[in-house]
């Protein structure tokens, strides 16, 4: 980054003292930490040989040496630590994101084509007649329980083995226990039953090939047995053979999935680049279509009502407070009025919504009624919207209540000497001297909420369902009804839940840019 | 309050004056506080049940404080929560701060694409992210458990991603109005541009390091979604986590516990609202306005 407006040099270049010792000696000691974390991380990165990850390392520190050894490059001495979280936690994840919605990731095609063929294989192991029983220690191979995942296998003849994916190995010199399970072996670190429950994944599709096709594999975490796959990839036809019903599964490679002629799948498959299909099914199917477009309708229309009854009920306090004679209370009623604010928003939201319970909440009990509030798509929206509101009006008041103060208020006098009401003097004094200051506000108040997912999870859930759409619901915004398909219930789906994503992105931006565009706050970049 | 340039009103005139105004905001503390008033009297019920509880309280005792502080891990979670939130604000008030000096005091290339970028990444839905947070810090645990899942650091890390953020712009706006000649005078007393920034500008800005430091604390408090994906260890777990899982299972029985929780989450919040309170309507707006 090159500066415009360095200082100038001083007089004797670099000779001359640049500074008391203090800043000197803190600047080193900063240097000399970013070499000390850059070796704490690097260590482990060395030991797992995971060149991409020391490169990476090394460059960041490079960046750090570079931009704090130089006389020059100031602005950057600032941005830097910033910049690199906001990089790696920001920044990066929103890339990942963009490149997921060009895929299919999700359930079923989560890894790699191997793992997939792996996976496929292991779950198809059955037990063989003469197939072989073992007691099972799950173990790591090395010092620390997450290394490398090991099965120690004490057979029925006294015999010892260690097995990984490699094959069995005798282990002659293990200890064993009463029940005939291995207690400890040299070099091994036997798990804890929550280590391995832990990597119960890993457990599951760890089979020990024994040869000829057979296997072994763990049966719950304290047993193993001898077993032969019935599903075998071949590489020849790069496909699947059952040879227990002798289907034949071929590679789809644009898809990720084994599939037979009938068009029948396995389940398991693996993640390929699917282009623009997740856009297009957007687009395309008219059911997600309408269902995108009726959320996009409520969640607009909910950011833009939050946005707007926040800032109709915290001005009308700030002005109601806002008198030149002092009114009776107004400590009182601002201490009161903020908080709301101050109260812990997600409770808040839990407990609001235990008040609207239709069976058992407060507000059916006060008002004596017996109404389904979260239960119709009316009463459901305008719960959710009071709810934000209450949530929302009081920082929106503390902007205004600072907007009005700053208003100088010999221009309101001005205005008022010449002859203007006091309600023209407030539309066109006040009110557009506070908008400078409160536009900004709005408008990220709005972005926020266009995306604000507590404020729907924790109250409405994005219920009510209407019973022809369960997973698009009538208080839903994009966000909630994305985060159902990324992660809730049955088959996640990553990779379109990512495009919905990028797509929200896209929408607030735009309508923020359209806002930002009106406001003031754009000259004070241009300054 | 500076005296009115106009004559003396009507007493007449004033005292409707007064009475709309005493009226609107009577209305709204009402609204503000019947949900509060509510917490007080759940938390204070002996019975602490949902269904049983009165918009006012009929019967007062210590009982759900006791068995919340007694029964549940809520001090742990309490120190938890007032940790992360301490040290997130504190840090995200150093980061955007240094940031904001940028920004404000000097012409550079990628400063515009810098600051709009900024605005931009915060419009990102965030919650997706945590699938690539997630396989990021997998591979973390793996190699360095001290930062990884179930530690507050890896938490910390994440939430200082965001860091730099529409916050940093009302820093930035409050920068600007810190006069330019400011500047210059302490650089012709040799000042350096740290010297600069730590000794003259951070002073003459703490309204707006208050201010972005309070909300940092409120959102980190708040934080949910991150949370329940790193910590997933009981010790390790904020009060959010704790309270939400308290009315998730057994959602009637324990209300009243998780009524005496959110107000005790209160009081730290209250607190430091009180101390910081006259700096907050300044360093809300003083950078947007210009007098």
């Amino acid at each position: 980054m090159a500066t415009e407006k360095t200082p100038p040099p001083l007089p004797g270049g670099g000779l001359a003292p640049r500074g008391p010792l203090a800043g000197h000696l803190a600047k080193a000691a900063m240097l000399a930490l970013s070499a000390g974390i850059a070796a704490w991380a690097a260590w482990p990165l060395y030991e797992a040989r995971n060149w991409i990850g020391l490169g990476l390392v090394a460059a960041v520190t490079g960046l750090v040496w570079w931009v704090y050894l130089s006389e020059r490059r100031v602005p950057a001495k600032y941005l830097l630590p910033g910049l690199l979280l906001l990089t790696a936690f920001q920044v990066v994840p929103v890339v990942y994101t963009v490149a997921t919605s060009a895929t299919n990731h999700g359930d079923g095609h989560r890894g790699t084509k191997e793992e997939a063929i792996a996976r496929i294989e292991a779950s198809s192991v059955t037990r063989t007649a003469d197939g072989r029983e073992f007691a099972l220690t799950i173990a790591a191979e090395g010092d620390s329980p997450s290394g490398e995942l090991v099965f120690l296998l004490a057979g029925e003849d006294g015999e010892v083995y260690a097995g990984d994916a490699e094959g069995l190995t005798p282990l002659p010199g293990a200890r064993t226990g009463p029940t005939g399970r291995v207690l400890d072996a040299d070099g091994y670190t036997p798990l804890t039953a929550a280590q391995a429950n832990g990597r119960g994944a890993e457990v599951s599709g760890l089979a020990v090939p024994t040869g000829d096709g057979a296997g072994i594999r763990a049966q719950g975490l304290s047993a193993a047995y001898e077993g032969r796959a019935a599903r075998v990839y071949d590489d020849g036809c790069d496909c699947i053979t059952d040879s227990e019903t002798g289907t034949v599964y071929t590679a789809d490679d644009e898809r990720g999935v084994f599939a037979a002629d009938g068009g029948e799948r396995l389940s398991q498959g693996w993640r390929v680049g699917v282009g623009a299909d997740n856009y297009a099914r957007i687009a395309a199917d008219p059911g997600i279509a309408s269902a995108f477009l009726s959320i996009l309708g409520w969640n607009t229309a909910f950011a833009a009502g939050t946005t707007l009854g926040v800032f109709v009920l915290g001005l009308a306090v700030a002005l109601a407070l806002h008198t030149p004679d002092r009114l009776r209370g107004r400590t009182l009623y601002r201490l009161l009025l903020v908080l709301p604010y101050a109260m812990p928003a997600f409770a808040m939201m839990l407990l609001w919504r235990d008040m609207f319970n239709a069976d058992f909440g407060l507000v059916n009990r006060v008002l004596g009624t017996d109404t389904d509030w979260l239960g119709g798509t009316g009463t459901a929206r305008a719960v959710a919207l009071t709810v934000n509101i209450w949530l929302g009006f009081p920082y929106m008041f503390l902007i205004c209540t600072g907007a009005l103060q700053a208003i100088p208020r010999e221009l309101v006098q001005a205005a008022r000497l010449d002859g203007a009401g006091a309600r023209q003097a407030f539309r066109h004094v006040t009110l557009p001297l506070l908008m400078v200051a409160v536009a900004p506000v709005l408008i990220a108040t709005f972005a926020f909420n266009f995306n604000n997912f507590n404020a729907i999870w924790l109250t409405t859930e994005g219920g009510p369902f209407p019973p022809d759409s369960p997973t698009a619901g009538s208080t839903d915004l994009l966000i909630t009804y994305t985060y159902r398909l990324a992660f809730g219930g049955q088959g996640a789906e990553y990779g379109y839940a990512a495009a919905v994503s990028v797509l929200i992105f896209l929408i607030v931006t735009l309508i923020s840019y359209a806002g930002l565009r009106k406001s003031a706050s754009l000259e004070e970049v241009n300054r | 309050m500076a005296a009115t340039a106009r004559p003396a009103r009507r007493p007449a005139r004033r005292t409707l004056d007064r009475l709309w105004r005493h009226a609107l905001l009577l209305a709204v503390t009402a609204f503000a506080l019947f949900p509060i008033v509510f917490v007080v009297s759940a938390a204070l019920d002996p019975l602490g049940t949902l269904s049983g509880s009165q918009p006012l309280p009929v019967r007062v005792g210590p009982d759900n404080f006791e068995r919340l502080l007694t029964e549940t891990a809520y001090p742990r979670w309490y120190l938890n929560s007032l940790l992360l939130a301490v040290c997130n604000a504190a840090a995200t008030v150093l980061l955007s701060a240094l940031a904001a000096y940028a920004f404000s005091r000097f012409r550079f290339t990628g400063r515009r694409v810098g600051l709009y970028g900024l605005l931009v990444i915060q419009m990102f839905p965030q919650f997706l992210a945590i699938v690539a947070i997630y396989l990021m810090f997998s591979a973390v645990t793996e190699l360095r458990p001290e930062i990884g899942f179930d530690t507050h650091w890896g938490l910390l890390l994440v939430y200082l991603g965001g860091a730099l953020s529409i916050n940093t712009w009302l820093m930035k706006g409050f920068f600007d109005t810190v006069p330019a000649e400011l500047d210059e005078a302490a650089r012709v007393d040799g000042a350096s541009h740290a010297q600069l920034f730590f000794r003259i500008l951070l002073p003459l800005v703490a309204p707006v390091l208050a201010i972005v430091g309070l909300l940092v604390f409120i959102s980190t408090v708040n934080e949910f979604v991150m949370a329940s994906v790193f910590l997933r260890d009981g010790d390790s777990k904020t009060v959010a986590l704790g309270l939400y899982a308290m009315v998730a299972d057994r959602r009637d029985a324990d209300f009243g516990m998780f009524a005496a929780g959110t107000l005790l989450l209160a009081l730290p919040v209250l607190a430091v609202f009180w101390y910081l309170q006259r700096h907050i309507a300044e360093g809300l707006t003083s950078g947007a306005v210009k007098g």
